[in-house]
């Protein structure tokens, strides 16, 4: 092997792959372990490679636990957060990207600062208002708790995207006759297709991830994959494999979203955070 | 650029709306809360008691050992995931064969829900089945197992490490991206003025994702310091109030304690903390 081969196999290869090792190994081995059977994983001492592998644990708890309609509930409430952040963020972005009106700045600023809000400042009074309006404990409760945080980035990642279409775009179509509305729709909305999907999926996960809302304004009725899980631990014998299924489904959709998408991601934000 | 009031105002109508009355409103609630004598579950009697909920905060000895609890868990996890991401993203920005495979896992412990890992670093800390003490005392790095979650020291480590983990692939990414926008003529300059490794990387990589590096910062600081499930999950705060970091003591008073006024008062203690902290770092780093 010559010079410059080894020295990039052990200057800069191997370094990564140790990196990828702390990255990817507690992942793996919460994989491998709910393809484990329980009696396997709580011998002792204890075997780093499986006996054998088993559906057994995503069986069970697919069949034998609440977790289905948990998956259900959580991907009714994303859902809904991905409708509500991408109908208000677009138009919200298109005002911003091609308007300088008074306030502008302010109201920018605004929609930015309102990630600094603590969690806990925002989830105490909504807690108490959906109690006072009867409904705790609902899709709508927990949709509008997740807006608080997934709206104002959707409008900043938008503007920024919105901001990448030459406005000569909209000049044109203006000069052969279309309204404002027309621009927005038949110019505007298809170009922005690749960063409503980039929004779409970040919108989604962040929701499908959230605990806190999930637990304070929902919890019975409304019981998402997060609570679920979390719930699990609180029973007096913690079953490890089931567990791990668990946060082996849950992680699956985010996991392949956010790998389908990262580049695009990471570039709008910090673009849309660096312009300012 | 069209100057106009009318239209933009009419197209944002329904995001101000709404995040008035999601954010906006109980902002201001929590402000009004933690000025009452609020108690949950005892809505009858809820009178106005001035800054007693704040003296009451600040006399309390759990509230500075969570400001310290605070203050390490920010500045050693952020700078940990700060290190390592940069790390990270200027072996990404070298090129070998399989880059693009490494820099699409990579961002695999961001995209997970904080209970998640949460739960994976539990399971792989667990004091009799857990892998890292099995490993440990295979490869003789432990005398004999620890229990990681049940000791002060290794707990705060503990959820500190899994924090890390979960952070870094963000500056990785991020700074990755920036490293990606500064131009290869740069580096040809300054190797024709002679320039070795470590003063490129100073003179050219570094204020070149100087301004990535201080959002990227910024960003990840709000974050970690508001972030309170993934102690939650792990420890609850304990053992005691080894872990315990002012947002989770805020969201105990409340949630645990149904004490709203005394929860709200930490709230907005530590909303003008963390504001002060945000306009100090823009501040500086416009200056610098």
């Amino acid at each position: 092997m010559s010079r410059k081969r080894l020295r990039k196999l052990f200057g800069t290869e191997v370094p990564v792959l140790a990196i990828l090792m702390f990255a990817l190994l507690p992942w793996g081995w919460m994989v491998l372990s709910s393809f484990r059977s329980d009696a396997d994983l709580t011998q002792t001492p204890l075997h780093l490679l499986p006996d054998t592998l088993t559906l057994a644990n995503h069986i069970e708890l697919l069949a034998r636990t609440s977790f289905a309609e948990n998956l259900r509930d959580s991907l009714i409430v994303a859902a809904g957060a991905v409708v509500l952040g991408l109908g208000l963020s677009l138009p919200a972005a298109y005002a911003f990207s091609r308007f300088r009106f008074p306030g502008r700045n302010a109201l920018l600023i605004n929609f930015l600062a309102i990630n600094m809000f603590l969690v806990v400042m925002l989830i105490l009074p909504l807690f108490v208002l959906f109690r006072q309006l009867g409904l705790l404990d609902t899709y709508l409760s927990l949709i509008a708790g997740h807006a608080t945080f997934t709206l104002p980035f959707a409008i900043w990642l938008m503007t920024s995207y919105v901001d990448g279409i030459p406005v000569d775009l909209d000049h044109a179509a203006a000069i052969d006759g279309a309204t404002r509305w027309q621009v927005m729709r038949l110019v505007i909305l298809p170009l922005t297709m690749p960063g409503l999907v980039a929004v779409g999926i970040y919108l989604f996960i962040a929701s499908w991830n959230e605990y806190l809302f999930a637990l304070m304004l929902a919890g019975q009725h409304v019981r998402t994959v997060t609570v679920a899980l979390q719930s699990f631990i609180g029973e007096n014998q913690i079953q490890w494999g089931l567990l791990m299924a668990g946060g082996t489904l849950v992680a699956l959709p985010a996991t392949i979203l956010f790998l389908l998408t990262q580049g695009r991601l990471a570039g709008g934000l910090t673009g849309g955070a660096v312009k300012g | 650029m069209k100057r106009d009031t009318s239209f933009p105002l009419l197209l944002l109508a329904p995001a101000l709306a709404l995040t008035s009355a999601l954010v906006l409103f109980p902002a201001a609630q929590t402000v009004w809360m933690s000025l009452h004598d609020f108690v949950l579950f005892r809505p009858k009697s809820r009178p106005f008691v001035g800054l007693a909920n704040y003296i009451k905060a600040l006399q309390d000895p759990v509230f500075w050992e969570g400001l310290l609890t605070s203050v390490i868990w920010v500045v050693v996890a952020v700078g940990l995931q700060f290190l390592l991401g940069l790390a990270a993203a200027l072996l990404l920005n070298r090129s070998f064969a399989w880059r693009g495979l490494a820099r699409a896992l990579i961002v695999v412990p961001w995209a997970l829900p904080s209970v998640i890992i949460g739960l994976i670093w539990t399971w792989m800390l667990d004091f009799n089945l857990g892998l890292i003490n099995e490993l440990g005392v295979r490869l003789g790095l432990l005398v004999h197992p620890v229990a990681w979650l049940s000791e002060p020291g290794t707990a705060f480590a503990a959820v500190i490490l899994a924090v890390v983990w979960q952070g870094f692939p963000f500056f990785a990414v991020t700074l990755l991206a920036g490293l990606q926008a500064i131009p290869g003529e740069l580096y040809e300059a300054a190797s024709l003025d002679g320039a070795g490794a470590m003063s490129k990387f100073r003179h050219v990589t570094l204020p070149g994702i100087a301004a990535v590096i201080t959002t990227a910062l910024l960003l990840r600081m709000i974050w970690v310091a508001n972030s309170l499930d993934l102690i939650l999950v792990m420890t609850g705060g304990g053992p005691g109030t080894a872990t315990q970091t002012l947002p989770l003591h805020a969201f105990l008073t409340a949630w645990s304690g149904g004490n709203y006024g005394q929860g709200s008062a930490l709230a907005v203690i530590l909303t003008f903390l963390l504001l002060g902290i945000v306009i100090a770092y823009l501040v500086r780093s416009r200056r610098a």
